[in-house]
């Protein structure tokens, strides 16, 4: 039994790791605020982080089959601009308007894929191009900021699950006895998990899922194996899009509005890079996932929240934050010193 | 043979790769409930044949039958359908998964749509157990397997598909003894339940005692098949070879051998060389013999240091020799000719004078900047020491034709002035002049005192231009040939490491 979970952490070392790293930092954290382990702190954080978090699990798929998405935070921005619109009005319509946005998210993500696939251009490319088509989109449906998300929604959305019963009126208002354990959970985190487990559990148990971990890893041997690599890559760009507008719709509720912030497009696309390579996937593809990502995310938030309580000057963050991504990064390149043939190196 | 019991069927197939002919006019039929062995010289057009036979390339020209009817597959994933598996030699496994998804990569178990994890980790187990590799975790990722464990994984992979023609591509070249008894068990099982296996081995042991019946390809040839013991080794040797020889070679050393120049003893690294014994000398052109894939290409990269982690003793020039990285081996007085031409050997879109000069800045430098005027000599020299066919130096590589580029990549090596300069294959794929001008290139270098260590997959020319030829077989060198032995007869049995007394 030890050897087994033993074997599955040597398999799993950059996952791992950035749990270790990210349970370090979070008790850390915790400990030296002086509201720590408090909800408000606790909601106020996985506010910060869920927008990224979506964003750097999107990231993460592409990058399992060797490529690289660099529209998903254009991506992001779309649909928050799109949310801003539709996600209005009566229960009904704004859950018609949430489906809306994810599904324009999601055929984004689609035509990403058939243009690598079927254009044979390099992801890197193809999605720089449609990232600047997607802000574009996005400066045509909000010029400038703004937007009318239902009130309720922002404030259910974004607190402690009492608030969130409270709002609704249900479970005796938050006050039920049975949901008592649950109250201080933060809403944003429940979505976030959710969504994330949700959708990648079930797909991982597919044979186009385990297609886009064989293409990264090998794709000639996926190629022999029979295995359907179109789709996969398809499907890898498909479920970015819908991430990433996961991430959109989210931000569009915590803000309550929409903003065509092509600065903030970028920043979340190099985040969800940086955060994807501290939760261990190897950008060259074929190990890691999408769970580690979303720590890599938290990660990347908390060293952010640190420079708050500790009153360090925020000019300083760029290099802390570029510091600690290189450590995390040469860690996992340690594996070239096995590498016993030197041209293996450069294949 | 009567097609009627023949489960695949070859009629009149061609494959043509731009100009070259891979497979001529093929006719080959294989019966359900045999093992068939297929037998020939690197290039004779076995992988072709499998390869057409296992969907990964079509044919140009012909027909294929299974079971009677006229198929033409465009993908591997449609041959594993119609009940044709192959186990590839370049292994299929894709190494982050782990062994249980490997072996049910395309058609895992499932349930309500989803992969079934327990159950295909229960099928794997079962199936470990009948290939005798219970060690084996099915939890493992392929990246943690020794070589001959995801050799054996391969095989497991392949029966998961319940093939009905099982295609083994030198699949025990790479296994331990046990393993190698296990699969042929296995083989013997499967022809009791009536499936076809064909198998291809360098190993005549092997198929002298697993094959019912034996076919010999040669140029891409379909020369004779026979039934088991029809014919004697020798008579086997006798049809894989059977050309003439096209080239004309330069006369051998005329200059006595010199000092030696190169010492190598129990040369060891990963499962490519097991304890290579070779000495090279001053004036001597020295030719590495046998089949792809013996360990030729590692002996040659780690001589020039692209291996990490090689064992052994070495002396080079009368001192000791640790080979740690290809610019310490090019200081030390070494240069390779890598295999392809294309991605080792040169930068195709540079011009052709700067892929000259490449390894050779430091000559033509002064102060650490390049001296313009000593690089164009440098340059010139070389375009017409190898009488290089260009226009302009300045054209990239790619503009030349295949010899000349071979030319610029000897080239840019001799420009060193190497004590010893390693090829590998250094006329596939090149025109018969361009050839002989190599040939002849090589013999100036040894009757100046250098040495040539040369790997070629053609025995005509190991046998023309060499003065001793080094037969390896299974990372080690088991037969030294010179003088009135170096025959292709020989360096053909060597190379099938048949032992015999009389060499003929």
């Amino acid at each position: 039994m030890i050897g087994k979970l033993k074997a599955t952490v040597l398999r799993n070392r950059g996952f791992t790791g950035a749990l270790v790293l990210f349970a370090v930092l979070f008790i850390t954290y915790q400990s030296i605020h002086p509201r720590g382990f408090s909800t408000a702190v606790l909601v106020q954080n996985s506010n910060e982080v869920v927008a990224l978090a979506f964003v750097a699990i999107a990231q993460t798929i592409p990058v399992l089959i060797g490529g690289l998405d660099l529209s998903v935070g254009a991506v992001m921005t779309l649909t928050n601009t799109i949310a801003s619109h539709v996600v209005t009005g009566t229960p009904m319509q704004m859950l018609l308007g949430a489906v809306l946005t994810l599904g324009a998210g999601t055929m984004f993500g689609l035509m990403n894929g058939l243009i690598v696939v079927y254009g044979r251009i390099q992801p890197i490319i193809a999605t720089l191009a449609t990232g600047a088509i997607a802000i574009g989109l996005a400066l045509i449906l909000r010029p400038s900021p703004g937007g009318d998300i239902d009130g309720d929604l922002n404030w259910a959305a974004t607190n402690a699950v009492f608030d969130f019963a409270e709002t609704y009126g249900f479970a005796d208002n938050g006050n039920a006895a049975w949901i008592q354990p649950f109250v201080n959970i933060p809403v944003p985190l429940i979505i976030l998990l959710v969504v994330a487990l949700g959708v990648w559990l079930p797909f991982k148990r597919t044979v186009t899922c385990r297609t886009i971990y064989a293409i990264g890893s090998a794709e000639g041997a996926a190629h022999l194996s029979g295995l359907p690599i179109a789709r996969a890559k398809i499907a890898a760009f498909t479920l970015a899009g819908f991430f990433a507008a996961c991430g959109g719709l989210y931000l569009a509720i915590q803000t309550s509005s929409g903003n065509a912030d092509l600065t903030q497009a970028g920043t979340y696309t190099l985040n969800s890079i940086a955060s994807v390579v501290l939760g261990g996937t190897s950008l060259m593809g074929g190990t890691g996932g999408p769970i580690g990502s979303m720590i890599g995310a938290f990660i990347l938030r908390i060293i952010s929240f640190f420079f708050r309580i500790l009153s360090i000057d925020p000019l300083l963050q760029p290099l802390i934050e570029g510091l600690v991504l290189l450590v995390a990064v040469s860690l996992g390149a340690l594996r070239t010193f096995r590498v016993k043939n030197k041209l293996g190196l450069f294949r | 043979m009567n097609s009627s019991d023949a489960i695949v069927q070859l009629r009149g197939v061609s494959r043509y790769f731009g100009g070259v002919t891979a497979l001529d006019n093929v006719n080959f039929s294989c019966k359900a409930g045999s093992i068939h062995g297929i037998l020939g010289e690197n290039g004779a057009g076995k992988s072709t044949l499998i390869k057409i036979l296992s969907g990964v390339l079509g044919a140009s020209e012909g027909q294929i039958l299974n079971n009677g009817k006229q198929v033409s597959y465009r993908s591997t994933a449609e041959a594993t359908a119609d009940g044709i598996v192959c186990i590839f030699q370049e292994l299929s496994l894709v190494p982050d998964l782990t062994v249980a998804e490997n072996i049910f990569i395309d058609q895992p178990p499932r349930r309500m749509g989803m992969i079934d994890n327990r159950k295909q980790r229960q099928m794997a187990v079962e199936l470990l157990a009948r290939i005798k590799c219970e060690d084996v975790d099915p939890d493992a990722h392929i990246r943690e397997l020794s070589l001959s464990r995801r050799q054996m994984i391969e095989i497991a992979k392949a029966l998961a598909k319940n093939p009905r023609v099982l295609i083994l591509d030198e699949a025990t070249s790479a296994l331990t003894s046990n393993d190698v008894e296990t699969v042929y068990d296995l083989m013997n099982e499967l022809r009791a339940d009536g499936v076809a296996c064909i198998f291809i081995s360098h190993r005549m042991k092997e198929v002298d005692a697993l094959c019912d019946r034996l076919s010999v390809f040669r140029n891409g040839q379909h020369i004779q098949s026979f039934d088991k013991g029809g014919l004697n080794e020798t008579e086997i040797v006798q049809l894989m070879i059977g050309r003439e020889i096209t080239a004309q070679y330069p006369p051998k050393r005329s200059t006595p051998i010199g000092e030696t120049t190169l010492s190598v003893s129990s040369l060891r690294w990963e499962n490519s060389l097991k304890g290579v014994d070779l000495q090279v000398n001053a004036g001597e052109i020295v030719g590495l013999g046998g089949l792809d894939g013996q360990g030729h290409k590692e002996l040659l990269l780690g001589l020039f240091g692209a291996l990490r982690g090689m064992t052994g003793e070495i002396t080079f020039q009368g001192g000791t020799y640790k080979p740690s990285s290809p610019a310490q081996s090019k200081r030390q007085g070494l240069a390779l000719v890598p295999e392809d031409r294309k991605t080792e050997g040169l930068m195709l879109e540079m011009s052709i004078g700067d892929n000259i000069l490449l390894p050779n800045y430091k000559s033509v430098s002064q102060a650490g900047v390049i001296n313009g005027r000593l690089a164009n000599e440098a340059i010139a020299k070389a375009i017409e020491l190898l009488q290089i066919k260009v226009g302009s130096a300045d054209d990239p590589v790619e503009t030349l034709s295949g010899g000349n580029q071979q030319k610029v990549v000897i080239a840019k090596w001799l420009m060193l002035n190497p004590d010893i300069i390693l090829l590998n294959d250094p006329t596939r794929g090149i025109d018969v002049g361009t050839k002989q001008e190599i040939y002849r290139l090589m013999r100036d270098l040894v009757e100046a005192g250098k040495s040539v260590l040369l790997y070629s997959t053609d025995y005509a020319e190991l046998i023309g231009c060499c003065d001793r030829v080094c037969v390896m077989y299974d990372g080690r060198i088991v037969s030294e040939l010179e003088g009135d032995t170096l025959t292709e007869e020989a360096i053909v049995a060597a190379s099938l490491n048949i032992h015999k007394d009389d060499p003929a």
